[in-house]
């Protein structure tokens, strides 16, 4: 087991390194920079090649890319993210600053995804073919297909016309106020979580389809177990392992697709700094989100793949 | 039940046409609207789509780009049945033109995507070795990003027009249609006829192109129809951060974005009806393609 999570350890570097170098890359290979986008808003008068250039040797801009990468992966490994482009303040502070909204608001939609997908998965599986099984599948093809931002949009408008009531637009730590936190967060949460809980109801129908038609359920259907000790304590079971697995990894994805729905609530997350850093080309803080996002995703995998062959001995041996 | 036959996998399937194509297509249309109500009227809705978008100029009461001042916020009425934006734009109008740019992106897209996703799967799985496993480590890295992610990343480096548009979102789906197809093209390598080709002097490109690539077509129509509708997300969802369709072309996204929130109260019909038809075509697409699925994936068929 050491060998093999040592193995799957190692087996993360590259894939990072090629992360980073292809984010580094397309980033590089078109023209236009942070120096640009910046003399862009303060107005052509101030646009010399003289300054400009002042600009870019500041920023390390001038230097060959080899040097710059070099420089960027040497700050990573010490987990130092380096500082902003736009602003000059340190990244990893303006990281830490929105992690908790974002990590809060990640937390909340697996939940409500969860709380609803997995009934509503064995629902639709033990009632195949029947109403039940076709309003569970519209239910959630619906939520494949509903954008999240608008959902948010709905429920703010539907807050307003029915209790004439808006969501604080002023985030509150948790620790600070809960009450006061939810009023506000429940709202993006529900909305990204519906999506979320889509995808992972269509997961836990299919796979408890498939563990209903094994021999071991008729076994346990013979001897007389009732129903509902047949699906809690032998099918669920063995059918957890797929749907725990794209909870986790659309967990990992979540940081990604808060992007849009931060913006429709005001919410100041990971995701907002990452539309403001794309608007204002910023590349040390959108490599910094990439890496943290990619790197949310490798971690999530490695966790996935470590705790199969825990479950599971033969992938050990693979 | 077989609906829409899968090519089997033997040369006079490929080489050799059927003999009405026609015919056997609309038998397969026939009974995949019997066997499968809930695609056939995904099926129709975008057919309809396709009819308002074609039409657009003919169906739409007014200019989309024209503004009006005298008519800012209209509610719905007669004169604007879906009311006006906060330039006096008739949403209706809006929508029928925005369908273009909807279908335009995400066929664009969605189509590039999995098709160069497909030569990439299937030469991947026909050289084997070090070039198959050198370009799974590439599909690995681009993997590890979420498709909004990378698509907007790309949107900042290309800038956005709409055929760096149609780019950023394509990108992200090369990856996940080459997993997916390579799979497939593994099993068809071990075919007979695969070395009948080699073994008659074919190049590579011709066993690949000719011979490989149309027996994945399933899976290619499968994963197709499931990048069609996040392709239109992905597409409303980055015209409604400010980085995809810019104004005034008329997008869906971008028909939410900004005065829609803004006048939520006063003038809901600005944030409803482009939502909705944001879902009903995601919707669509998506109903199409899962009955698609059930209907090409022998191993669903019994299900």
């Amino acid at each position: 087991m050491a060998r093999y999570i040592l193995k799957r350890l190692l087996a993360m570097i590259p894939t990072l390194l090629g992360v980073a170098i292809l984010i580094f890359l397309l980033l590089r290979v078109v023209p236009g920079d942070v120096v640009e986008a910046r003399f862009m808003t303060q107005g052509s008068q101030f646009l010399s090649q003289e300054l400009m250039d002042i600009e870019r040797k500041k920023l390390g801009l001038d230097q060959p890319m080899w040097q710059q990468f070099t420089t960027w992966m040497g700050g990573l490994a010490r987990l130092d993210f380096g500082v902003s482009m736009w602003t000059g303040g340190a990244i990893g502070e303006e990281i830490k600053l929105r992690f908790a909204l974002s990590l809060q608001l990640a937390l909340m939609a697996s939940t409500i995804a969860t709380l609803l997908a997995i009934p509503l998965g064995i629902l639709a599986a033990v009632k195949q073919d029947t109403w039940v099984d076709y309003a569970v599948r519209v239910f959630s093809i619906a939520g494949l297909a509903t954008p999240s931002f608008w959902l948010g949009i709905v429920f703010i408008l539907l807050l307003l016309v029915v209790f004439h009531w808006l969501p604080p637009m002023i985030y509150t730590p948790f620790w600070q106020n809960p009450w006061e936190n939810m009023k506000q967060l429940i709202w993006p949460a529900l909305a990204v979580g519906y999506r979320y809980s889509a995808v992972a109801t269509r997961m836990t129908r299919s796979a408890m389809l498939e563990v209903l038609r094994e021999d071991y359920i008729r076994t346990a259907r013979a001897k007389g177990l009732v129903q509902r000790l047949v699906l809690a304590r032998h099918a669920l079971k063995n059918a957890m392992l797929p749907v725990l697995t794209v909870i986790a990894l659309e967990f990992a994805f979540l940081i990604g697709g808060l992007v849009v729905t931060e913006q429709v609530f005001n919410l100041n997350g990971l995701g907002l700094l990452f539309v403001q850093a794309v608007a204002h080309r910023d590349y040390t803080l959108i490599q910094a989100l990439v890496m943290l996002v990619a790197g949310c995703f490798i971690v999530a995998n490695f966790l996935m793949d470590v705790g199969y062959a825990w479950i599971d001995p033969r992938i050990r041996y693979r | 039940m077989a609906v829409a036959r899968v090519p089997v996998p033997v040369p006079e399937a490929v080489e050799a046409a059927p003999p009405s194509t026609l015919s056997r297509w609309l038998g397969a249309t026939r009974e995949f609207c019997r066997t499968r109500p809930l695609g056939a009227i995904g099926g129709g809705v975008i057919v309809v789509m396709f009819i308002v978008a074609l039409f657009s100029p003919l169906l739409a009461p007014y200019d989309p780009e024209a503004v009006d001042f005298g008519a800012m916020l209209a509610r719905p009425s007669l004169a604007h049945w879906l009311g006006t934006d906060a330039f006096g734009r008739d949403v209706l109008a809006r929508l029928v033109f925005g369908s273009r740019t909807a279908l335009m992106v995400g066929f664009g897209a969605s189509v590039l995507g999995a098709t160069l996703g497909a030569v990439l799967g299937v030469a991947s799985a026909y050289f084997g070795g070090r070039i198959d496993l050198y370009l799974q480590r590439v599909m690995d890295i681009f993997l590890c990003f979420p498709l909004i992610i990378l698509a907007l990343a790309l949107v900042a480096i290309l800038g956005n027009s709409i055929p760096n548009l149609i780019m950023a979102i394509m990108v992200p789906m090369i990856p996940r249609s080459a997993l997916v197809i390579r799979s497939s093209a593994l099993a068809i390598r071990e075919m007979p006829f695969v070395d009948a080709a080699r073994a008659a002097g074919f190049g590579h490109a011709r066993i690949v192109l000719r011979h490989m690539l149309p027996n994945v077509m399933a899976p290619y129509l499968i994963m197709l129809t499931a990048f069609l509708g996040q392709a239109v997300l992905a597409e409303a969802s980055l015209s409604f951060l400010g980085l995809g369709v810019q104004e005034p072309t008329a997008a869906w996204g971008l028909m939410l974005r900004g005065a829609a929130v803004e006048f939520a109260e006063t003038a809901p019909w600005m944030a409803v009806f482009p939502g909705l038809a944001i879902s009903l075509s995601v919707f669509a697409f998506n109903l199409f393609g899962d009955s698609l699925r059930d209907a090409l994936d022998p191993r669903l068929r019994t299900q």
